[in-house]
This record gives C-alpha cells, structure tokens and sequence, in this order.
C-alpha cells in the first residue's frame, strides 16, 4: 500500500480506531501556555486526575506577557493572575516551565523547534492553532481546544477522526522579493479561509525545497488560516542539521535510530491524496491583505477585487471594506499607515529579523510610523544583538522589544488604536485582532520593513539595492 | 457526566446572516484572561454588540428583543481562526445550545462537540431559506433531533439530515465525554506508550 508522509506518522500513533467514529491518537509531545490550559487543569482536579506522563508536555508563558520591562511584577492583574496559574500547575505536576524571565522562553510554536522538542514524525498538540508549525519538520502538529488540553494531560492521547489528505504542490523558482509569507498568503487567497477545512496538507515541491526551515515554519503555520488542521513537509538533510545537537534531539545511538525512522518519512511514489493543488512559483509577488481574514489578500501590485470577482456574500465583502476604510477597485500601493509589527509565531524568527534589516538598514523609520519589534524568542533576541542587527534597527530609529506574542493578538498593552492601520508579519487580520477597531494588513517582513521606511505601502522590491 | 446530554431541541433562533465569523468575533482575546470557565457568555460578540464605551449597539442581533433561543445560526464557515474553546464556551454561557451554519471550522467544531454544544450542518440552501423564515416570522421554530440527526423548520415542515458520527452522537445524547473513554482504556494507551518512546 503506497502511504503519505500524513498516513506514515498518523497511522503508527493509532491506539485503537473507533467503528464510525474518531482514532485514538497518541501524543508524543504536548506544549501548553497560560491562556487555554488553566481551565484543563481545573478539569484534572475536579475529576482527581494526575498528569499520565509529566515528562511529554512542556509550558512557556507568551500570549499574555508584557514586552517591556519583563522584570518587573506584570502590571495586569488577570495577566499575573494567569501567568501565576501557569507557574504552579507546571510546577504542581512536575512539568517543564520556561516562564518570564526563564532563558529559554518565548513563543511556543518559536521555542519548541529551537530546542528540538520539535521532531520529525513525531505528533505534537498544544491548545494553539497556530501548532501547525511544527509540521515544517514532518511532524503531524495541530491545535486543540481546552478540553483536549485536559485529555492529552490526563490520557496523553485525544481522539480524532483521521482527516483528509492534499497535496500542494508548487514549482519554480520564486521572484526576487518574494519571501514564504508571501507563498502562504498567496496559497490562502486562491482557497479561501475555508478551501483546506476537513484536510491536513502536505506541501510539496522545489519551492518549499528550496526554503530554510525558518521559512517552511512560516508556511506550515499558516495552514490553519486556509482552515486546514496543520501542514506538514518531508524531511530532509536541511532538517535533520537543524536538530542535531539541540537539548531535546536525540544523541549517539538514539539519534542513529532516530534516523533510520526519519529516512522513511516521505510520501510513496504513487500515493493517492483527496486533493491536489498545483502552482508555479514564479506566478507569486509579495502579497498583502486588504480585508478581515487572511483569504482576503492579493499581489501588492493590484487593485482590491470586486465583490463579484471573489467567492462568497457581497454583503459580508462589502462589511469587511467598509471596516477597513477601502473601496473595491483602489490600489494598495501608497495607502498610508500607522503602525508596523514584526514578530509572532509566524515571523519572529531570525531570518524574519534579518530580511527587515536588509530593507531599513542605513534608511529611517517614517515619523509618521510606531513600530513594534517583538523577537519570539530570547535566542532570536541574542541572535538579533550578536548579528548586529540591533545595531541596524538602532542607527534607523526603531527599538527591540522583548520577546512575547504581543499585537499579534493583543492580549498585552501592544494595542493598535481603533481605526488605525498596522503592516503585520502575524497571521490574523480579524477585526479588532490587534486591538478594539484596529486594522490589520498582513504581509512580509520585506513589506513591513518597506512600509516602515515609507510611512505608506510600497513594494519592497523598489527598495533593495 | 461531563456536560449536560443532548436529544430533542425546539427553540427559536437567533439569525446571524454573516459569513466567516471567526472566534475573535465570537471572544476577542482580551477575553481571554480567566482561569475558570466562568462568564464568557457577557462577552460572546463583544465587539459587534458593544460600542467601546461599553453601551449596547442596537443594530446587533443579540441587542434586538425580536430575537432570542437556544439555537444561533450562522452565515458560511462559522468559527474559523483560534482554537480557543473560549468562544464555545461563550456561545454555551449565553445559552446557546445549537449552533447552525452551512459549513463549520474544523476545531471550533469539535470543541462544541467536546462541550456539548451541537454543531448542525445543513445546505447553503436549508440556511438561506431558515434565515428566511427567522426573518419573516422570529417565532418561527426549529426542531433538532440528535437520535433522528434531523433539522427541521416548523413554520414550513421542511427538514434536513444532518451528519455526526455515532460515537459522538452516542457521547451526546449520554453527556459522556472522551476523557470518560480514555480513562477505560488506560492500560491499552500505557502499553502503547512503552513501545513509543519520547
């Protein structure tokens, strides 16, 4: 039977499969956060329950945490409230907790790959959506709801009907300027926010073959805004020299055996998936979004589309132009903006730090622009400082944050005012994601940079030497 | 004995014709901060059914009196972005006990089915004619039998089948939950995890 690299990983963690209803699933590895676990912890207690295996599931504190000023007391009180609540279920259980202030913290979907917690064949949960990250190492990753938090706790296993499989396949090489951000939001218009619901996706082909890791984290992170559970790609040498050597990769012998496991993980010539979608690379320009979800996004070089041209209601189209200010038929070209934000889990990693430093460096950050530098992590902070590109961001008159999800959600003080306009690198463009009122363009590093330098939207590509 | 079963429901319905409603609409993540599951039905669609000065807006479906029961329906991919089960909490809390739409997000989806909130799935046309029918006559009624898994419009008769597979369906209509299936099987998973290592 020819499998897919999907078939492979899932089908070896079935326990049992249920007649007419889901698999049993088990967990390899299980990452929690502040925000959805409380309430499972809860579940536990009530139900006297222990933590089955402490040692499989890891907790870093990031949706709610401040940017600035981490040492001191978290101002917030239901923010310290919670982190607290995070603290002392870790603690309570004997699971790792890497909170405030620890070296190792940061944004999970950030940290888990950088300390080989990530692995490839492995299946990883956390009560995140944006879990599907970790599929850039061929692992099947997924986000899960609280009540599945409580059950991977208690159970180490959830229970889910096995979804459908496609495969996106692109091409090519991809045009000077464009970055995997750009693949994903290029990918999410032409399927919509709804196109990969029911589907877990595999991407395929040199594009993504030729992408760094950092990169193919950024695509696979974004597979949830096409509505697919996760996306994963094959590993190959450029995964297995990412991992080797980190903290919670295997050594010596285990690592040879680990390997011989690896090697295998790729889908068989000939494998039949439900659905495939190819497309060539060198049809993709950089992309920005001109509406209220991630499907709503076009090449920066166009004009918004007209109602009747896209899927869906004219009126919830017209709802969500009308909330952003713009009219179909308008460039995006020269719109001006007032904010800028680079991080989040999508791109906060260092190649995002370093390609927003060959755009601004020996320029000036707009005066009519605050911009909001945020690493995912403290090893890209230390990155940031130790390549020199703090030095870059500093002679351009923009300042490093510390790290945290921050205005990707806004759950912190890092809100956009109402009304006003924010280039993000994050993954949402939902009304009021960023802040009450707040609008959301999501684009590039590249586009972000650009649109800093500016003041207003602008092709990157007009600024590279 | 996880949440409350689930059979026969007929209530009216509240209409909410839009489509991709996504779960920071449902919860906005400053919502997000509690560490018990108490009192997210208040903030269920904050920002469409409060002004920032926190006074209501009267053009918001769960701000007009016409409206009101125990089933919400919505526009096209209802639920899509976070996993936040929050929001299905929200929707519960403010008490929701159905929620029906043409097409659903995925974990949103699943975590109604985690709580027992039943999560109906009809045509794009069985909707457009409910929103329809809500429209004209708000005390127009709808039936859903989980044993039948049908939808059915009382004002006019007409009904639909829905999907859900029997295991859920049978945790349902029990108030069981997974964790109550997980638990009888305790052994079978720790000899699984043996062979399965970190």
């Amino acid at each position: 039977m020819k499998q897919t690299l999907f078939d492979k990983v899932w089908d070896s963690h079935v326990v049992r499969s249920i007649n007419n209803g889901p698999d049993v699933l088990f967990i390899d590895r299980h990452m929690i956060h502040e925000v959805t676990s409380p309430v499972a912890f809860l579940g536990l207690k009530n139900r006297k329950l222990p933590v089955l295996y402490p040692e499989r599931t890891f907790a870093t504190a990031d949706h709610n945490t401040p940017t600035l000023n981490q040492h001191l007391p978290v101002v917030d009180p239901l923010s310290r409230n919670q982190l607290k609540a995070l603290e002392k279920n870790a603690n309570e259980h004997g699971i790792s907790y890497w909170g405030l202030g620890h070296k190792k913290n940061g944004i999970v979907h950030v940290v888990g790959p950088e300390y080989g917690i990530t692995q490839p064949g492995a299946t990883i949960v956390c009560g995140d959506s944006h879990t599907s990250t970790h599929g850039a190492f061929g692992a099947i990753a997924f986000g899960i709801g609280t009540s599945e938090v409580e059950m991977v706790l208690a159970t180490q296993c959830i229970m889910q009907p096995k979804p459908k499989k496609m495969r996106i396949t692109i091409n090519g090489t991809l045009n000077f300027g464009v970055t995997p951000k750009d693949v994903a939001l290029f990918i999410i218009a032409k399927l919509t926010t709804s196109g990969a619901t029911g589907y877990f996706v595999e991407y395929a082909g040199e594009v993504f073959e030729q992408l760094s890791m950092e990169g193919r984290m950024t695509v696979c992170n974004l597979s949830i805004e096409m509505g697919a559970r996760g996306g994963m790609i094959a590993p190959d040498q450029k995964t297995f020299n990412y991992i080797k050597g980190r903290e919670f990769t295997p050594q010596g012998a285990d690592w040879d055996k680990a390997m011989k496991y690896w090697e295998t993980l790729y889908t068989d010539e000939g494998a039949i998936f439900d659905k495939e979608l190819v497309f060539d690379g060198s049809e993709i320009d950089p992309m920005i979004t001109f509406g209220t979800n991630p499907g709503m996004g076009m090449s920066i070089t166009k004009v918004i589309p007209t109602a009747a041209s896209v899927e869906g209601g004219a009126a919830t189209y017209k709802k969500s132009l009308d909330y952003m200010g713009y009219s179909e038929g308008e460039s995006m070209i020269g719109k001006p903006i007032d904010f800028v934000f680079i991080g989040s889990c999508t791109n906060g990693r260092i190649e995002d730090f370093r390609a927003f430093a060959s755009i601004v460096k020996g320029k000036e950050r707009a005066e009519n622009v605050t911009a909001w530098l945020v690493p995912g992590s403290h090893k890209v902070l230390a990155s940031i400082k130790e390549e020199g590109l703090l030095d870059i961001f500093e002679a351009a008159k923009f300042e490093l944050r510390e790290p945290g999800c921050s205005a990707c959600l806004a759950m912190n003080d890092d809100k956009i005012p109402a009304g006003k306009y924010a280039v993000s690198t994050s993954n949402r463009n939902f009304e009021g994601r960023q802040g009450p009122g707040s609008r959301t363009l999501l684009a590039s590093p590249l586009v972000a940079a650009a649109a800093a330098i500016t003041g207003k939207i602008t092709d990157p590509r007009t600024l590279i030497q | 004995m996880a949440y409350d079963s689930f059979s026969i429901l007929t209530s009216t319905a509240v209409p909410l014709p839009i489509e991709n409603v996504d779960t920071d609409q449902i919860i906005p993540a400053r919502f997000l901060k509690a560490t018990e599951r108490v009192g997210f039905g208040d903030n269920l669609f904050r920002d469409w059914r409060y002004n920032q000065d926190d006074s209501p807006k009267a053009d918001f479906v769960l701000n007009d009196t016409t409206f009101s029961g125990k089933i919400l329906v919505g526009g096209h991919n209802f639920g899509s972005g976070s996993s936040r089960e929050h929001a299905a909490w929200a929707v519960y809390d403010y008490g929701f006990r159905c929620v029906v739409s043409s097409f659903f997000a995925d974990i949103f989806r699943n975590n109604c089915l985690n709580i027992g909130v039943l999560p109906v799935q009809v045509s794009a046309e069985f909707l457009a004619e409910i929103f329809e029918a809500i429209q004209k006559n708000p005390s127009a009624e709808l039936t859903v039998d989980l044993n039948q898994q049908s939808i059915t419009l009382s004002f006019s008769g007409k009904s639909e089948s829905f999907e859900i597979n029997e295991y859920k369906k049978d945790n349902m209509l029990n108030g069981y939950d997974d964790i109550d299936y997980l638990s009888n099987i305790k052994s079978e998973i720790e000899g699984f995890a043996e062979n399965t290592p970190l």
